[in-house]
């Protein structure tokens, strides 16, 4: 079983990696992009049956800092 | 006055850190590896040294602060021994729950390695005692994560109960409200970005942080 964890800033944080790809991809010449905003994708693989509440508290525990992230949860197969 | 300094695999301030804390108490810190699970007994500050422990995996200081040790750490601050954290020390320190609040990426994108102006926002606490309620300090900062945030209400506490130890005299890195050092409730704990230890002798250029150390010492011994 796998899960797929995305872990993003909160609206309202700064996200200066966010900024600075927004910079580069206008200095490529692309235009039209309102805003960029970067996050991480944690990949898990996970014994069989592992509990909705365990993969939670992986999260909240380790994998985001919930100060100034959130995180959401994708269960694959 | 009794220290000890932990050390993380990525640790690179723990023997500035040491010789900073002999300079001033006249006695060697115990150096405790991030596997140990206990504080030995009699020690008065611990103190986490900046460096880039476990590399800064998934974010600065989140490894570190599950380490065995850091529960050692978080029981003897509970109890009231004095902690000091500085630069990666200070994101340990948040991401331990031991103060509030978040270090995040430099505004400015770029790492910031210099000497900073700081005010002396609180000079009650045990570890601010020998400078001056709104003295003007120089430390050096050498960081990438040192960009503090909090939400408001957080701010407006910290500010409130006179927990702002340090504030940048000069725009560093983005930090809300140029705060650079806080204090936990308990006036036991301290986190900062600039590095105090790295200002301790004349061949540093700059004794400021000198006075930190030594005050610790005074106040640690005067209440042992």
């Amino acid at each position: 079983m796998k899960a797929r964890v995305f872990v993003t800033l909160k609206g309202g944080v700064l996200d200066p990696q966010g900024k600075a790809i927004h910079h580069a991809l206008e200095g490529l010449g692309f235009s039209g992009v309102n805003d960029v905003r970067a996050g991480k994708l944690i990949e898990l693989d996970l014994a069989d049956g592992t509990s909705d509440a365990d993969i939670d508290a992986m999260c909240s525990k380790l994998l985001a800092n919930t100060v100034i992230e959130n995180y959401r949860i994708e269960k694959i197969g | 006055m009794k220290s000890a300094v932990i050390t993380f695999p990525g640790s690179n301030c723990d023997r500035d850190m040491a010789t900073a804390l002999e300079l001033a108490s006249g006695v060697k810190p115990v150096m405790l590896w991030h596997r140990e699970t206990e504080i030995p007994a009699g020690i008065d500050l611990i103190a986490v040294p900046g460096g880039f422990s476990y590399g800064d995996y998934l974010r600065s200081g989140a490894m570190a602060s599950r380490s065995p040790v850091m529960a050692a750490v978080r029981e003897a601050a509970a109890r009231g021994v004095y902690v000091l954290g500085v630069c990666n020390g200070f994101q340990v320190l948040t991401e331990s729950g031991l103060l509030p609040g978040a270090l995040m990426r430099n505004a400015g994108i770029h790492f910031v390695c210099r000497d900073v102006k700081l005010t002396v926002e609180n000079s009650r606490s045990a570890f601010t005692s020998l400078y001056a309620q709104g003295e003007q300090v120089v430390f050096p900062v050498a960081h990438h994560d040192g960009n503090f945030f909090a939400d408001d209400a957080t701010l407006d506490r910290l500010e409130g109960e006179g927990r702002v130890a340090f504030r940048y005299a000069e725009q560093v890195n983005g930090s809300a409200r140029n705060i650079a050092g806080i204090l936990n409730d308990g006036g036991n704990v301290l986190g900062m970005m600039p590095h105090p230890e790295r200002a301790v002798e004349d061949a540093h250029g700059n004794t400021d942080g000198a006075r930190m150390f030594r005050g610790l010492v005074e106040g640690l011994m005067a209440a042992a």
